[in-house]
């Protein structure tokens, strides 16, 4: 055997007209554009990000049905990319999400310092949303910004070398 | 690339290979052992293991790191070395990785023994591990009633993923999460509903996915291993039955290339449990006064030599009709045909789901496939007509879907569309304007036609599709690729002649060559063995052929001789099989399984070997001849099949029933097969008038894949699957509201005078006009024929 050349395409039973909303099948159109037809579920992750920030932060397993549908892939290949990067959830978030990195660099310039100031400060776990519905704060694999540990990522933000005192700022001007 | 070979040399061994190889190809051929979680032959490769690293040079230049022998194509000139210090060294610290995670509870492992996991860490693995903190701890995912799954063990080699994007091309399982969250699993809970899904039970290097039905029963160490024939479709699949004392406890495949390759399908990788149901028949038994009672095998052995000499010598031996199992072995089917012929009895019949007979003068002498099962993946057209392949032939299935994915143009005319797991093109209709689609494409490729066609070819309108599907034939014809393949539900149609003349019309215009699907695992055999009205022993045509198994029961006889069937599941009319035999003064049923149907009619019972328990042969659909030895004891009292007829044939004093072994019986008939070979040849020109055509409603009666035979019925793991249909009443939404039904209407069933009650499910596959109502469940046994006339009315 071999290596695979070309993907798995599954062609699902559905009218693609009937998914997600127009504008979100035009946005994602274009980012389908750019690959060779047969690899069009390369365009997996932007589809993802669209459909997720159109749902007001996370995904919902029919959401992902649909962009399976829509890219003619497996269900279960749209899971597994929505489960391995961080920047998809798949469960009710708050208004904002609070990201901070924890890959080495950043622990290493106070990530954990800064993760206990916000659970404590805000009274939210990693993974958790807090109580008014403000934010969703979340532990990051490598935000890719090492050399100016520790990053944060607030929204769609970065923000680098963040101090305790930097973060409140941050989280009192959302909104 | 080129065709040229280079050479390498693999830990100082010259290894000649061909460009594009990877190294672990090459070191396998030559019996070089590289260890390997994730890599398997069949799949496509991933690398993900790193178990096969391997120390490599390329050029006198040596790579600065080990390479996955798996993932690393061979160069010519280039040096090898699979045990150095260097590669050891990486192969341990991958080990040492992955029993990081691994938890050690091998003792109560079901793949203790036989892990590969395990045996390789016994080679590689350090006997302290460094590693001290707590070991990850991963939920157990519902895979249904076959597969038992322990993910804490998993490995991730994605193997079972694989399999199921590339061979079953149903992707079912993945791998989501990632690094230390990383989990091997449905996500969405539903259950595995693959026909082929127990195979990776095979792939799976260690106890993660494992066998349910076999889980807690035996270690590996205390089975003995045994060569055994798939009993239920056409392939034959090759198995590897795996005893302890007196009972199969699991089967695995056996590689056979040009057969199941390394696969089979779970219809007879679980089938096995049936062996020790509680319903098998285990002593002689005969009914006194409506009563049954166990004898001694003597006993009942003479009352049936005097029940069938007091039926010959009172009213002749036309008033027997004898129906033998299509799955009987070839030795059984042959001695069977024997006894009966020397009884001066033509009545014998095996094609026990056909109805339309009409086509029997015409008929090929030993109709196969067409060509070696192998070769079905190598085609570029096919135009399956009248089967639901997936349930019928898994396996072929599983070829054709390869043709498919290598671009080949699959095209089906069926009663109702089929859920394929590869592009096809899709022509349904209601069984009868099957006539007309497949006469519109024998019109697309010119067929002018005579005789019995020739008003379907007139009535035919030839649409785009049609065209299609022809130029795809005669493209694929000019190649020698092309086939045209009729299954079972073609075969149980009334207007089966009809759909033969058409497909062998096709087939001659297009240049394909054309083939049947043997439904069962000696189908071709009882043309071999002649336990058909019309052909004796060596695929001979009979001049005066005896009644056919429909008429024998149409026209019912006086006594009957059963052989391995269930009247009320296995025939095409079960309602009137019934009242056949019901009013017959003798019965005779051989069978491995009691049922209350059998209880009703027979008045003898012999209780004879099932699978795995007799020695025999099996002729697959491409003609192959495979044999095989008896594994276990038969159950209680039970005997080989064709020990019982050779005994039955001494008691009548006939004379060519001194075999002493299977092996003998088999070498007689072979005798008479010297220089036999399949062949699809039409005989003469098939006539018949349509029967179907024009009938608005028709009930179409698939047989659900775990209800082929009593065997697959009593297997209890495979019944309580989701493939495992219930009786119901199938019909498409527009047809349902024409007929004022609803989904979940209780309604009767009216076929002939014969009747039963359902649910209406919706289900717009079925074409307007098609009521599919499965055969061979329960509840079908008091309906009409399996493809006919049917009248539906609201309760």
């Amino acid at each position: 055997m071999s290596f695979r050349t070309t993907p798995l395409a599954v062609i699902h039973d559905v009218d693609k007209e009937t998914l997600l909303t127009p504008e979100l099948r035009a946005e994602i159109d274009k980012h389908v554009a750019k690959y060779p037809p047969e690899w069009k579920q390369s365009a997996v992750m932007p589809a993802l990000t669209l459909v997720q920030d159109h749902n007001g932060g996370w995904l919902t397993r029919e959401l992902m049905d649909q962009v399976a549908a829509y890219l003619d892939m497996p269900e279960t290949a749209v899971y597994e990319v929505a489960t391995f990067y961080a920047m998809y959830d798949l469960e009710p978030v708050g208004r904002h999400k609070v990201c901070v990195c924890n890959s080495v660099s950043c622990m290493l310039g106070g990530a954990e310092e800064l993760m206990h100031h916000i659970e404590e400060k805000y009274k939210v776990e990693p993974g958790g949303t807090t109580a008014d519905g403000k934010l969703t704060f979340k532990e990051f694999e490598c935000l890719g910004a090492c050399r100016h540990a520790p990053v944060v990522m607030v929204d769609k933000t970065y923000h680098e070398c963040v101090t305790p005192d930097d973060i409140d700022k941050i989280i009192d001007d959302l909104d | 690339m080129s065709d040229d070979k280079i050479t390498l040399e693999i830990d100082g061994r010259s290894c000649s290979a061909a460009p594009g190889e990877m190294i672990i190809a090459v070191a396998d051929r030559e019996g070089i052992p590289i260890p390997r979680f994730c890599y398997h032959e069949k799949l496509s490769i991933a690398a993900n293991c790193r178990m096969c690293l391997v120390e490599a040079e390329q050029g006198g230049r040596p790579f600065p790191k080990p390479v996955p022998a798996c993932a690393t194509p061979v160069g010519d000139g280039m040096k090898v070395l699979t045990r150095s210090p260097k590669a050891l060294d990486a192969q341990r610290g991958t080990m040492e990785f992955l029993l990081i995670n691994h938890p050690l509870d091998c003792p109560i492992c079901d793949q203790g023994g036989e892990c590969e996991l395990q045996d390789v860490s016994m080679g590689y693995g350090e006997d302290v591990s460094r590693f001290s903190e707590r070991k990850r701890v991963v939920k157990d995912e519902d895979l249904g009633p076959l597969i038992a799954t322990e993910m804490t063990r998993c490995i991730h080699c994605t193997r079972c993923v694989r399999f199921g994007a590339e061979i079953a091309g149903l992707r079912e399982l993945g791998a989501t999460g990632r690094g230390e969250d990383m989990r091997i699993g449905t996500f969405v809970e539903h259950t595995v509903s693959h026909e082929l899904s127990g195979n990776i039970i095979d792939l799976c290097p260690v106890g993660a996915l494992t066998s349910k039905p076999y889980r807690f029963t035996a270690r590996a160490w205390e089975l003995t291993s045994d060569e055994g024939i798939a009993p239920h479709d056409g392939v034959g699949s090759n198995l590897q039955l795996h005893i302890r004392g007196e009972q199969v406890m699991r089967v695995h495949p056996r590689d056979n290339e040009a057969v199941n390759e390394c696969w089979i399908s779970d219809r007879d990788r679980f089938s096995y449990e049936g062996l020790s149901s509680p319903e098998r028949l285990t002593a002689p038994m005969i009914k006194r006064d409506g009563a049954w009672h166990e004898v001694e095998w003597q006993e009942a052995l003479s009352t049936v030599v005097g029940g069938l000499r007091g039926l010959i010598d009172g009213l002749g031996a036309d008033h027997l009709g004898c129906l033998i199992a299509p799955n009987a072995t070839l030795e059984e089917q042959y001695l069977f045909q024997k006894l009966v012929r020397t009884l001066g009895c033509d009545n014998i019949d095996s094609r026990l789901r056909q109805q339309d007979f009409r086509g029997d003068s015409s008929d090929p002498l030993l109709p196969w496939l067409g060509l070696p099962i192998a070769e079905l993946e190598r085609q570029t057209a096919v135009l399956l007509i009248g089967s639901d392949i997936r349930h019928e032939q898994p396996l072929l299935a599983h070829r054709l879907r390869k043709a498919a994915l290598d671009g080949a143009e699959i095209a089906v005319v069926n009663a109702y569309e089929l859920e394929l797991m590869h592009p096809a093109r899709q022509l349904t209709a209601v069984p009868g304007c099957l006539l007309l689609e497949l006469a519109a494409i024998a019109k697309a490729l010119g067929v002018s036609g005579s005789g019995s066609i020739k008003p379907l070819l007139d009535q035919a309108e030839v649409g785009e599709t049609h065209q299609t599907v022809a130029d795809s034939l005669r493209q694929a014809g000019t190649k020698g690729s092309g086939l045209v393949l009729l299954g079972a539900l073609a075969e149980a149609d009334p207007d089966l002649t009809l759909l033969k003349a058409l497909a062998w019309e096709i087939a001659a215009a297009a240049g394909c060559r054309v083939g049947l699907l043997a439904q069962a695992a000696n189908s071709t055999g009882a043309h071999v063995a002649g336990a058909l009205p019309h052909r004796s022993p060596g695929a001979k045509a009979i001049e005066r052929p005896g009644l056919n198994a429909l008429a024998m029961l149409h026209e019912p006889r006086q006594g009957y001789l059963l052989w391995g069937l269930e009247p009320d599941l296995d025939l095409i009319e079960p309602g009137t099989a019934m009242q056949a035999l019901d009013q017959a003064g003798f019965v005779v049923a051989c069978a491995s399984f009691r049922s209350l149907a059998l209880e009703q009619v027979a008045d003898i019972l012999l209780p004879i070997a099932a699978f795995a328990e007799t020695a025999g042969t099996f002729v697959n659909a491409a003609g192959a001849w495979q044999r095989f030895q008896g594994a276990v004891p038969p159950a209680g009292d039970a005997r080989p099949g064709w020990k019982v007829l050779r005994v039955l044939g001494n008691l009548l004093e006939f004379d060519g029933f001194e075999q002493n072994t299977a092996k003998q019986v088999h070498d007689e008939l072979a005798a008479q097969c010297d220089g036999l070979t399949p062949d699809n040849r039409l005989q003469g020109t098939p006539a018949a008038v349509p029967e179907m055509l024009g009938t608005p409603l028709v009930r179409v009666g698939n047989v659900p894949i775990y209800a082929t035979d009593a065997l697959v019925r009593h297997a209890p793991a495979l019944q309580r699957t989701q493939l495992a249909e219930s009786l119901a009443v199938s019909l498409h939404p527009k047809q349902a509201a024409e007929l004022g039904l609803v989904d979940g209407d209780e309604v009767e069933i009216h076929q002939n005078g014969h009747r039963g009650r359902a649910q209406v499910v919706l289900d717009d596959r079925c074409a307007i006009g098609t009521v599919r109502i499965p055969a061979a469940v329960s509840g079908s046994e008091s309906l009409g024929a399996q493809i006919g006339t049917v009248a539906l009315e609201k309760l």
